[in-house]
């Protein structure tokens, strides 16, 4: 089995294609979230009063029950909006078809290295988002998630780019498929996973504020995403859906280490970090269900699961030697 | 920090977990009551959530030092460079954490929390299962989700049509018998959430127990095997042998298997030069005493499977062929020694001992498959495949010590007793004669080794079936909702029937509205429709 030069080349223009679709989305949507009208930050409780200081000047319209803040009728920022709208699909198609070619080359999984794993994940990030944004309007939410695929698919493409080529013997086997695909989308969802988490923060810090009647240094921020419980409600939503996945990712992965080095277990640093942000999720899981821990504390949890995961990404690969020491980085 | 409890509490009776209230001060008195608060405060939830932290933060050394488990040299290269550090450290477990006292206290404790409130649960959810959904609250108008309905269908039947709509939809029903004036309808669905929470969390301890089955009844052994040489399946001949604490060696099947061959490809050019791209061991496979001998080929994620003993290939290298002759010209050593591969570029380093020669003879250095040598690195390999071999032996003369009866490393000579003759770079074919009449030495040439993990672990097929429960009690208990739907329906007089239909949902993932508007228009015309502004926003349970 050889490698297909050409189609790796042509793989590298797609990405290349793909990461200048994403800046355009990323700037469309900076401008579309910078020009949104916010939301009214005040508790519903209160009578509106004016605002004292520029900082909530925006802050004059009440949002609906249903959609993000930037429904209604010809809201600011719609425009923007749809072109990073539109510019994501795109860079998620050409990213999709640059990784394809870059699988045709060399005739298996793209995901053998640090270069292509990082290339698919970012494809991953990006294709869930534009499937979830099917579903309800995630306009607001563009920006946080294109400027992680960009930076993402950056990193590939430059200090850990590695040429197209075959796979070392420990990888040929079915269950790369299986196990790092799932790896994959559960980063994918983690990683949108933690932004809103983040957002949630912001949006939650704000509000706290504003009910003892102080501002918020990132008030403008927080007035133009959704309620914190909304955000808090997605957030959960997207880790309950991949707690189980993940999961099925650490199982496959002993399954094949079984297969593989004779032991379905044997805390591998890779397999410890795997170990370790699973507790974590599992943790975040548990705090939402304590009394005391609901809310902030259990956001900054699932902030530290994320860190785990990433962590177990770039910290073990580059810097721990052990089995899983695949990443091609030379 | 103060935090504000977000939601009110449930009456008891819309209560839809099972999840423990978490306990917050010590009750009673005497050792019976400061019992009951340790065990309370055990099974609460926040102290399953400490002990979770703990276990993950527990994990991280185990990560980052070296560890006995997987790669003992290293530890033992720690131990030698900061030897006071070391110490202490090896004290405290920390080379072996996941072996270590303090690790184990954490998952037991967190497995012991983790059973004492499960237990009680599965009782508990046990009865509610088999219990009658709740009956209505009085007012259902106080509910999140509200309709009325209007219909010109008598009283009774509208309740029939409920409940068997509400059947049909596989709800589990309760009707009470109209009394003339107002019937409902209590209904509830969603029990495997709970049900899969349970199971999720059993699974886990029996994880646990199949994983210590399997290691106090299994056994891991691993051997280096020379082209050329066999292996029989016994204790003494493994490298090394960890059995289990109840492993009897009646469980070792009687296979042995020669090594034929062994090939390695790898990639030549380009930026991953020198990188594997295939292993594989051809060897001829005696499954039983007196059996006839197969051929068969062992590769990296391809073991073999011998009556539930598993035989990996995990490693390979090279043992050069040396041959040393005395001054008489008579052969006092002929043997391929394995060299260990210190890099990925196989620079190999080895000893040979020669105890015949007078006085006895040590050599040591290293095989270099593709030779080259320069100031900063000495002697080292180029290319992982044998494409230029050489040896670059030190010949030491004197006594190897072996008779002092303590231990000694095939892999490293003792040379407190002996004194260098000097040192050589040989090419395959060349010989060396040694300095002071001490004879001559010949490198042949070289075979190739690799080195099989044999691995037996019962527990495994146990662990497979626990871990897929684990995944399905997870999917179900964090997918699956749990709702409550009541219908009342009341005779307003006049041949008209007030229908009002309610939900309740505990789960964030939807509400129940959708349910209770397609139940409302099967049983007439909604006078209402759903709200528009939800109750606080829904929290989860476990």
């Amino acid at each position: 089995m050889t490698v297909n030069e050409t189609l790796a080349t042509y793989s590298n223009y797609l990405v290349y294609g793909a990461m200048a679709a994403f800046t355009v989305a990323m700037i469309a949507f900076a401008v579309s979230f910078a020009s949104m009208r916010g939301r009214d930050l005040e508790p519903a409780t209160s009578l509106p009063v004016a605002e004292e200081g520029g900082a909530v000047a925006v802050a004059t319209r009440v949002s609906t029950s249903t959609g993000g803040p930037d429904d209604g009728a010809l809201p600011p920022g719609r425009r923007a909006g749809n072109i990073g709208m539109s510019t994501m699909w795109l860079g998620t198609i050409l990213l999709g078809i640059g990784v394809l070619l870059r699988g045709l080359a060399v005739q298996r999984a793209p995901w053998g290295n640090m270069c292509e794993f990082s290339m698919t994940s970012a494809l991953a990030i990006s294709v869930t988002f534009v499937l979830m944004s099917l579903r309800r309007d995630l306009r607001w939410l563009g920006v946080f998630v294109v400027t992680p695929v960009l930076l993402i698919l950056g990193a590939s493409m430059t200090f850990l780019y590695t040429e197209a080529a075959q796979l070392v013997p420990a990888l040929k086997s079915y269950w790369l498929v299986i196990h790092v695909s799932a790896a994959m989308i559960c980063g994918a969802a983690f990683c949108i996973g933690a932004t809103v988490t983040l957002l949630f923060l912001v949006a939650d810090a704000s509000e706290r504020r504003h009910a003892e009647g102080r501002s918020y240094r990132l008030d403008g921020l927080a007035a133009r995403l959704p309620e914190s419980h909304r955000l808090d409600a997605m957030a959960y939503r997207i880790h309950a859906f991949m707690f189980p996945l993940w999961t099925f990712a650490i199982i496959a992965g002993a399954i094949w280490a079984e297969n593989a080095w004779g032991r379905y277990w044997g805390w591998d640093p890779k397999e410890t970090w795997a170990f370790i942000t699973w507790v974590a999720y599992a943790a975040y899981l548990h705090a939402r269900a304590t009394a005391g821990w609901k809310g902030r504390r259990a956001a900054v949890i699932a902030l530290v699961a994320f860190g785990c995961f990433v962590f177990n990404y770039v910290g073990v690969n580059i810097f721990i030697t052990g089995l899983h020491s695949y990443a091609g980085v030379g | 920090m103060t935090e504000v409890s977000e939601s009110q509490p449930l009456d008891a009776e819309q209560r839809m977990s099972t999840a423990p209230s978490d306990v917050e001060a010590p009750v009673g008195i005497g050792v019976v009551g400061w019992l009951r608060w340790a065990w309370r405060t055990l099974t609460s939830m926040r102290t399953a959530l400490v002990l979770l932290f703990l276990l993950a933060v527990a994990s991280v050394p185990g990560s980052i030092l070296p560890q006995r488990g997987t790669n003992p040299i290293r530890v033992n290269d720690y131990l030698a460079n900061d030897p006071v550090k070391g110490r202490i450290l090896d004290r405290l477990g920390f080379f072996d954490v996941f072996a270590a006292p303090w690790f184990a206290a954490v998952y037991l404790l967190l497995f012991v929390s983790l059973a004492g409130c499960v237990i009680p649960r599965a009782v508990q959810h046990w009865r509610m299962v088999r219990a009658r959904p709740p009956a209505a609250p009085r007012n259902l108008g106080r509910l999140p989700e509200h309709r009325l309905v209007a219909t010109s269908a008598p009283a009774d039947t509208t309740l029939d049509t409920a409940a068997a709509w509400l059947r049909s939809a596989r709800w589990r029903v309760d009707t009470t018998a109209y009394d003339g004036r107002s019937g409902t309808v209590a209904a509830e669905k969603g029990y495997a959430r709970e049900t899969g929470n349970l199971l999720f969390h059993m699974s886990l301890l029996a994880l646990l127990g199949a994983v210590a089955f399997g290691s106090l009844f299994g056994f891991k052994g691993t051997v280096i095997v020379r082209e050329g040489s066999s292996f029989a399946d016994t204790r003494a001949q493994f490298d090394a042998f960890s059995p289990g604490r109840f492993y009897s060696d009646a469980s070792l099947p009687p296979f042995a298997f020669t090594l034929k061959d062994f090939s390695a490809d790898y990639q030549r050019g380009g930026q991953q030069n020198g990188a594997a791209r295939d292993f594989s061991a051809t060897v001829s496979l005696v499954r039983a005493a007196g059996g006839t001998p197969q051929q068969q080929t062992v590769a990296v994620n391809d073991p073999l499977d011998i009556d539930g003993v598993k035989v990996f290939l995990v490693g390979h290298g090279y043992a050069p062929t040396l041959t040393v002759k005395n001054t008489k010209g008579e052969v006092v050593f002929h043997d391929s020694v394995v060299f260990l591969p210190q890099d990925g570029d196989f620079t190999s380093t080895g000893v040979a001992k020669v105890p015949d020669a007078v006085p006895q003879l040590g050599l040591s250095g290293f095989f270099l498959p593709t030779y080259a040598v320069d100031q900063v690195l000495g002697p080292h390999s180029t290319f992982p495949a044998p494409d230029d071999p050489a040896v670059f032996l030190s010949a030491w003369s004197g006594d190897l010590g072996l008779d002092s009866g303590r231990p000694q490393s095939v892999y490293r000579l003792d040379t407190a007793g002996m004194k260098r003759l000097g040192i050589k770079a040989l090419a395959p074919g060349q010989s060396w004669t040694l300095p002071g009449g001490a004879g001559t030495v010949t490198f042949d040439g070289f075979v190739e080794w690799a080195s099989f993990s044999v691995a037996r672990d019962p527990g495994k097929e146990l662990a497979l079936v626990a871990a897929v429960l684990a995944i399905i009690g997870l999917a179900l208990s964090l997918l699956v909702r749990r709702r409550r739907i009541w219908v009342r329906v009341t005779d307003a007089g006049s041949g008209a029937t007030v229908v009002e239909v309610a939900g309740l949902t505990r789960t964030e993932h939807t509400s129940v509205a959708d349910e209770v508007d397609s139940l409302a228009s099967a049983l007439g015309t909604p006078t209402t429709t759903r709200t528009t502004t939800p109750a606080p926003a829904p929290r989860g349970e476990t």
